[in-house]
């Protein structure tokens, strides 16, 4: 064998190395990016003039459009709750609990994490979609060519759209699956809604629901931004399109739970 | 370091006929990858005059537009618009030049949630907003009116063909009145009838409204039917400028050969 010749266990290292340097290059500068894009889209925003208009049929899309989506999910939560809390809290003979496990296992953990993993699956994959689709036939370099700014009309709107409804969503969400975690509770041991109501909320303060449900407009800042950024980048057609489309759901829907953990000991710390 | 606003707007230039020179770009690159598509390009276009673009595919005639309007960025060289390099504006800076210019894109690029009526309304209800919704009214119709698609206002443009997405996207280069007009690819995948028409209503345009115009196109007839001056581009130079006669005249090899294959 020619000793200046690499052997295969070498070519092998060097092209893990590559690939590994590839991997991590490509990972902070689509952070780099991102952070690039959201500057572009919050000066945008900031300045005027500004797209009500847009923002208004952008709210009708993020925040009614997802309205039946996030009203089944969060009933579909609190039965499953309630179901499986009743069973749980019987073995430890702690039935008396029910109202306040359900009110805040539904308002604090799961209405607003299903709300953003819904809105993020419904929304963000709209968005990268629609915006993806606008690139790839040149209509958003016709807005920029309209002497219009792209980042003002389609990215600011939709993110605001998305910070504005994601709390209202959650409230909603929260609302039915405590309805339909009471009703299935009472459909097999009757207890009044008052009393369901009286016991889940008591001694609760505002500082145990409001900041769990208004950190959602951190979800929708998640998954309007990225859904943007993904959509406004895309290149190559239908293939394209579909990519955009994949990547937003899936990393919205990712940083949606990374932000959920970071954000519950942030809560936890900061409203004791 | 030196923005585009250190460097003084440069009075505009006139030519011996008193015309002020409105798009002027000066040793203009570009490079994708590893590509070089535009390699020092100087051109200049005056009010009144229209510039063919020539050359074959892939010379970087479409880039050159969008260097233009601003949608690419040089890696280095200007873009002067009214005397202004336009290269390193912010897109709200830019954004007021592009008011007085005109973009028709090689697929029209038409909104596709919008009906033709929207799309040519779409440019007056961003930058005209004292017009109230009867004047827009009126002033689409008219604007329709004279590419011909009057009739069309309610259709979607995915219910329009080729050519009339073409008709609607020039009706909306022109929403603003526009001093400059870029036309890429104007009468491709038209039929010869369609692409006679096309031609026939940017001279109509161009006599009446006295743009400076840049046209990109492969068609040689279209192109000596609508302009004033041509440039043929090869391997992102310029290899000729002038009149169609000096292109006829030329005893460059790859001129004679485009000549030839056209």
């Amino acid at each position: 064998m020619n000793p200046a010749q690499p052997g295969p266990r070498t070519l092998i290292l060097n092209s893990a190395v590559s690939s590994a340097t590839g991997m991590v290059d490509g990972f902070f500068e689509w952070f780099g990016n991102l952070g690039m894009f959201f500057w572009q889209v919050l000066h945008a925003a900031v300045t005027p003039p500004y797209e009500w208009r847009e923002l208004i049929r952008q709210l009708d899309e993020v925040g009614s459009k997802s309205f039946p989506l996030v009203v089944m999910a969060g009933s579909a939560i609190g039965v499953i709750i309630s179901l499986e809390a009743r069973y749980s809290l019987s073995r430890f003979g702690a039935k008396s609990l029910f109202p306040a496990t359900l009110v805040y296992t539904v308002i604090q953990v799961m209405g607003p994490i299903i709300t953003g993993l819904v809105v993020s699956g419904r929304v963000g994959a709209g968005i990268g979609a629609e915006l993806a689709s606008m690139k790839v036939t040149e209509q958003i370099d016709a807005i920029e060519a309209s002497a219009i700014n792209p980042y003002r009309l389609l990215a600011a709107t939709r993110i605001l759209a998305c910070i504005m409804m994601l709390p209202l969503l959650t409230v909603v969400a929260d609302a039915c699956g405590l309805l339909m975690g009471w009703l299935a509770q009472t459909l097999v041991e009757p207890l009044s809604f008052h009393q369901f109501i009286q016991d889940g909320f008591k001694g609760a303060t505002f500082n145990a629901f409001l900041p769990q449900t208004f950190k959602t407009a951190v979800y929708g800042l998640i998954i309007g931004l990225i859904a943007c950024f993904q959509g406004m980048r895309t290149r190559g057609g239908a293939e394209g399109v579909g990519r955009a489309a994949t990547n937003s759901v899936v990393l919205a829907s990712l940083f949606v739970i990374l932000a959920d953990v970071v954000l519950v000991k942030f809560i936890l710390v900061v409203f004791p | 370091m030196t923005t585009a606003y250190d460097i003084p707007i440069r009075q505009k230039r006139s030519d011996a006929d008193g015309n002020a020179q409105i798009i002027a770009v000066e040793n203009l690159c570009k490079t994708f990858a590893s590509h070089t598509v535009l390699d020092g390009i100087n051109l200049s276009v005056n009010r009144g005059e229209t510039l063919a673009v020539l050359g074959r595919s892939g010379t970087g005639k479409s880039v050159l537009l969008r260097l233009i309007i601003g949608l690419e960025k040089p890696d280095s060289g200007l873009v002067r618009i009214h005397g202004q390099n336009i290269v390193g504006l912010t897109l709200d800076q830019i954004g007021e030049i592009r008011k007085k210019m005109g973009f028709l894109f090689q697929h029209a690029a038409l909104y596709d949630s919008l009906t033709v009526a929207e799309n040519v309304a779409f440019p007056l209800e961003h930058h005209q907003r004292e017009m109230s919704r009867s004047q827009r009214g009126d002033r689409v119709r008219q604007l329709l009116a004279e590419v011909g698609m009057e009739s069309d206002l309610g259709k979607m443009p995915s219910d329009i063909s080729g050519g009339m997405q073409k008709r609607v996207g020039l009706a909306r280069a022109l929403a603003l009145e526009p001093e400059i007009l870029l036309l890429d690819e104007p009468t491709a995948g038209l039929d010869p009838i369609s692409s006679g028409e096309i031609n026939d209503l940017i001279l109509k345009l161009q006599h009446e409204r006295q743009m400076a115009s840049i046209v990109v196109t492969h068609d040689l007839y279209s192109a000596k039917t609508i302009a004033n001056r041509l440039a043929l581009l090869n391997e992102g130079e310029v290899v000729i400028e002038g009149k169609f006669e000096d292109l006829e005249q030329s005893n460059i090899g790859f001129v004679k050969e485009f000549l030839k294959q056209s």
